[in-house]
């Protein structure tokens, strides 16, 4: 039974979680303010409420067009939703395989090997730009929609194993001992049983590995040569230089970047809190 | 079909420019009109200014890059040196003489030249009728214009180029005739002192002023005078005129500005066509379109505007002298802008000021290491590998282990692809990336000097210990960061947890689903906002400080002028951005603590805390370690935060070591092998603090 909460605790949370969450958005207030207030200025008052409404920022930023006329905005989107999707399906089939075995099967060099994922973390990206760009220059991917996929969907695995091993380790063995005596190969008992098992952290990692492709900026920006294989966050910076930032186009843009990735986190909520254990608790 | 339109593709010219609004639109314009008379067909690549000279030197060097780049002049002396442009013959009368000069190096002409820019003096003709000539005639209106509610002066103050017209008219200069630089003389002083006296001291300056900042100051009719160049006329919402720099009172001799120029450059092999339509741009109907449409002050000499702006931007380059293009002007610079944040902050005397700017400069451009013989390098490394595989080796010779890597051999095959692909494009990065830290870099000139990096960065061979480009304070700075961010994500985070598992809290999904708003939303976007909103007149925090205490008015604060307080800034953006990842987490942790066990504790009499502590805390401790430990690398590296909020303010300070390594190679002179040295010193810390914390925890963790 349920112990009942005094009058006090009830309001004092409702009072702490109001506040922290109205200092959360604060910011991204300001954003959607920028957004849709007419002009390009830094919003410089206390309110994040717009006095004037308009679309105008929208309809510029949405609406670009590159010398010849094409649908450049068109052109971006689709850019960035392929290569984002592409990244979370190259990036799960790769760290799904892996972090089943490292959580299954005890082979020599496993240790050295989980160890090894968390390792590559470490590495600062600063000194990596320059020899990726080389790399890609070699295989012929430089400027290509395959080459970004692959180094996105790889920078993501380590992420991605870990949070799957973690959550594989709590699916019980039980289960597939019994398909594995049912005569079932361990592709199938995999692919059958453990990854539906596995939907929520499936969710949490697909969803990670899409957010690492649809916010980068840096790497974009270097191995990408034309604005037609630009994606979104590398045109954002366009509107932010060292003379003149358009806080308006800025803002409607980052909107429009960020809308997609938060439909994604509402729809998979369910799943997010669940696919993030990282095991040690059920075991 | 595809093949024609693949050969319509190869005949293009392609161009590369960082245009923006009505010069753009004109590059359209005179593009479309040479293709219709030539028939080449000319593709125009926009490529955001940030990214745009590093974006150059990578593409050229490896055949990626266009045929033809429009840039100002202030790197002619780099690429010529890293051969990225061809010599190109101009018309020897069509264009104004200052602008060939700045493109000519070594008795070559580079460029083309297209328009010329310089700041000049611009001013809002609703509020002042006559410019004026002398720099106490400008303060003078300047106060006037305090006096009506308005700033008197706006210009960009810590930047050396926009710093560039005072330093000239006290006869100092930036790089000696003879190479190098003289910064700690007392005419530096002299304009530092001046500019921190129209900076701060008048009280006619808006604080922090950045050019966005200003140019919505002018739109918005609070600032009387601003001191920019034609970029900054272009967008404007009000009218604006401008009148040619006044002379410096003190000494009688004009605010002499640098003058850029901006050229079409051709790369080496670029496709048949290109010089016709760098030639085409620069001279003649090109220069036309430009100077209507585009309003540039275009260097063509029969193309004369009496446009007020024009006519002052052209009486403005007779003084004007052209920016230096030694690739030695971007220490100098670097030195400068350092010192003229402190100066005007008053942390620094002008004297002070001049003198560590001469002390930074001579940091930045020390001479390389002496180069170490590579052979024995060569030998070593060969004896790692092969003592590696021989390890390997040895071990297989247990015939238990051989038996087992028999056994579980299939297992290999489903880490197979991620093993492989995490090596070919991180580690193969990584361990390039880290052997560069062997060689040294500066102004193009490559040399291998062994361990020398590192020993210079691990002794602090260059500064003391204590200076803020020390190995050690930055270390120390980072682990405080790290610190710091992961006990208030984990706090704020396991507190929000624990108060949103509560079944009587209303709206529960509601509130969960609002407090990881800012973790959804890029961080590059809202760590701009934060920058913004901690502008020390203008921002939020601010004002929202002033309302708590109850002044009725903001605060004054700089928040970027002491270590303690940029600090924070950074603090509260990386705490912002990162507690809700710690929540969800923690969310998911609690879940799966049945409650009864909780419940039975606190029927049985137990305090929350006991309870908590005793029960929840035990079960939860394993599930967010993993998380912690990742957390605290993912924070260690945090390099976005930094850059974009304190900027390292004030006097890189509140670097962290990502952030310093990443100053050390692009705008610190290049420092290429260094800043490799000091990525390779970030992974041995992590690795050391990863083996620590499985240690500490006493269990394997990850």
């Amino acid at each position: 039974m349920a112990r009942r909460p005094s009058t006090p605790q009830v309001v004092f949370t409702h009072v702490a979680i109001v506040l922290v969450t109205l200092a959360a958005l604060y910011p991204v207030l300001w954003v959607l303010k920028m957004a849709f207030s007419p002009g390009q200025a830094f919003s410089m008052d206390l309110s994040p409420i717009p006095t004037a409404v308009t679309l105008d920022n929208f309809r510029d930023v949405v609406g670009t067009t590159d010398s010849q006329g094409s649908w450049l905005f068109g052109r971006q989107l689709l850019n960035s939703l392929v290569i984002s999707v592409a990244t979370s399906v190259v990036g799960l089939s790769l760290s799904t395989t892996a972090a089943y075995a490292l959580s299954r099967w005890n082979f020599p060099g496993r240790e050295q090997g989980m160890g090894a994922f968390l390792v590559t973390q470490m590495f600062p990206g600063v000194v990596m730009a320059i020899p990726l760009y080389l790399l890609l220059d070699l295989f012929g991917l430089l400027d290509s929609l395959t080459g970004l996929v692959l180094v996105y969907a790889t920078t993501s695995v380590p992420f991605s194993v870990w949070t799957l091993k973690g959550y594989f380790d709590t699916i019980p063995v039980a289960l597939e001992e019994a398909a594995t005596i049912d005569g079932a190969s361990r592709w199938m008992t995999f692919t059958q049983i453990v990854l539906p098992l596995a939907r929520p952290a499936l969710a949490v990692t697909g969803l990670f590995s899409f957010m690492t492709a649809w916010n980068e900026f840096i790497l974009a920006a270097t191995l990408m040569g034309d604005q037609r294989s630009f994606t979104l966050p590398v045109v954002l910076q366009h509107y932010v230089n060292d003379h003149q930032t358009e806080w308006g186009h800025f803002a409607a843009g980052a909107v429009l970047v960020s809308l997609p990735v938060m439909a994604l986190f509402f729809a998979l909520q369910r799943h997010f809190v669940e696919g993030l254990t990282a095991g040690g608790v059920k075991g | 079909m595809i093949s024609l339109v693949l050969g319509a593709y190869a005949a293009e010219i392609t161009v590369w420019h960082a245009y923006r609004g009505a010069e753009e639109e004109a590059l359209e314009q005179a593009a479309h009109q040479f293709s219709e008379q030539s028939g080449h067909g000319v593709r125009l690549v926009g490529v955001p200014s940030g990214a745009y000279s590093s974006k150059l030197e990578t593409a050229i060097p490896r055949g990626n890059g266009p045929d033809l780049f429009i840039a100002s002049h202030d790197n002619l002396g780099k690429w010529t040196t890293m051969g990225m442009i061809e010599p190109l013959v101009l018309s020897p009368t069509g264009h104004i003489p200052v602008a060939v000069d700045a493109l000519t190096l070594d008795g070559k002409t580079w460029a083309q030249p297209l328009a010329y820019k310089s700041v000049m003096l611009l001013y809002d003709p609703a509020r002042i009728d006559t410019p004026p000539t002398t720099t106490d005639g400008l303060i003078e209106l300047a106060h006037q214009q305090v006096e009506e509610g308005r700033y008197g002066l706006a210009w960009q103050a810590s930047e050396p180029y926009f710093h560039a017209g005072f330093m000239h008219a006290f006869g100092a200069r930036a790089l000696e005739p003879g190479g190098g630089a003289r910064l700690d003389t007392p005419e530096h002083a002299a304009a530092m002192a001046f500019s921190k006296r129209l900076a701060s001291d008048e009280g006619i300056a808006p604080a922090q002023p950045t050019g966005a900042l200003i140019a919505q100051l002018y739109d918005e009719g609070r600032v009387g005078f601003v001191i920019s160049g034609p970029w900054f006329t272009a967008d404007r919402s009000r009218a604006i005129a401008a009148a040619p720099l006044p002379i410096v009172s003190e000494t009688g001799r004009p605010m002499a500005p640098y003058l850029t120029v901006e050229g079409v450059f051709e790369v080496p092999g670029a496709a048949d066509g290109s010089a016709d339509f760098a030639r085409y741009l620069a001279l003649g109907e090109g220069a036309a379109v430009r100077s209507e449409v585009g309003q540039q002050a275009v260097s063509d000499l029969a193309i004369q505007s009496d446009a007020p702006m024009r006519v002052a931007m052209a009486e403005q380059a007779r003084t004007a002298i052209p920016m230096p293009s030694d690739p030695d002007v971007a220490n100098a610079f670097e030195a400068l802008a350092r010192s003229l944040r402190a100066v005007q902050r008053g942390t620094l005397t002008p004297e002070q000021g001049a003198k560590s700017a001469q002390n930074y400069y001579d940091i930045l451009s020390r001479p390389l290491p002496p180069a170490a013989d590579p052979r024995p390098w060569l030998v070593g490394v060969a004896l790692l590998v092969l003592g590696f595989l021989g390890w390997v080796g040895f071990q297989l010779r247990e015939p238990e282990l051989r038996a087992r890597v028999r056994r579980h051999g299939r297992d290999y095959l489903w880490i197979l692809p991620a093993g492989l692909a995490m090596s070919v494009l991180v580690v193969l990065p990584f361990v390039t990336g880290a052997a560069v830290s062997l060689f040294a870099h500066k102004g193009g000139e490559w040399r291998f000097v062994g361990l020398a990096n590192f020993l210079d960065i691990a002794l602090a061979r260059d500064w003391p210990v204590t200076s803020s480009l020390s190995f050690v304070f930055t270390l120390g700075v980072t682990i405080l960061w790290t610190t710091v961010n992961v006990i208030l994500h984990v706090s704020i985070g396991l507190g929000l947890a624990l108060l949103l598992r509560e079944p009587w809290v209303r709206l529960r999904s509601v509130w969960r689903a609002l407090l990881i708003v800012p973790w959804a939303v890029p961080n590059y976007i809202t760590a701009l906002i934060w920058k913004g909103m901690f502008h020390a007149q203008f921002g939020a925090v601010n004002a929202i400080l002033g309302f708590l205490l109850m002044r009725g008015e903001p605060i004054e604060l700089d928040w970027f002028a002491q270590f303690s307080t940029a600090f924070c800034a950074n603090l509260v953006t990386n705490t912002w951005l990162g507690f809700p990842f710690m929540m969800v987490v923690t969310l998911g942790a609690l879940q799966s603590i049945p409650r009864d066990l909780e419940e039975a504790a606190e029927v049985d009499g137990a305090s929350w805390w006991f309870s908590f502590r005793y029960v929840t805390w035990p079960l939860l401790k394993p599930a967010l370690l993993p998380a912690v430990i990742l957390g605290s690398v993912w924070t260690f590296n945090m390099f976005n935060v930094i850059y974009l909020v304190s900027a390292g303010e004030p006097n890189s300070s509140t670097e962290i070591l990502i952030s310093e390594a990443y100053r050390w190679a692009f705008s610190r002179g290049n420092r290429y092998g260094y800043a490799a040295a000091y990525a390779v010193m970030i992974f041995g810390v992590l690795l050391v603090y990863s083996r620590a914390a499985n240690r500490l925890v006493g269990e394997k963790v990850i």
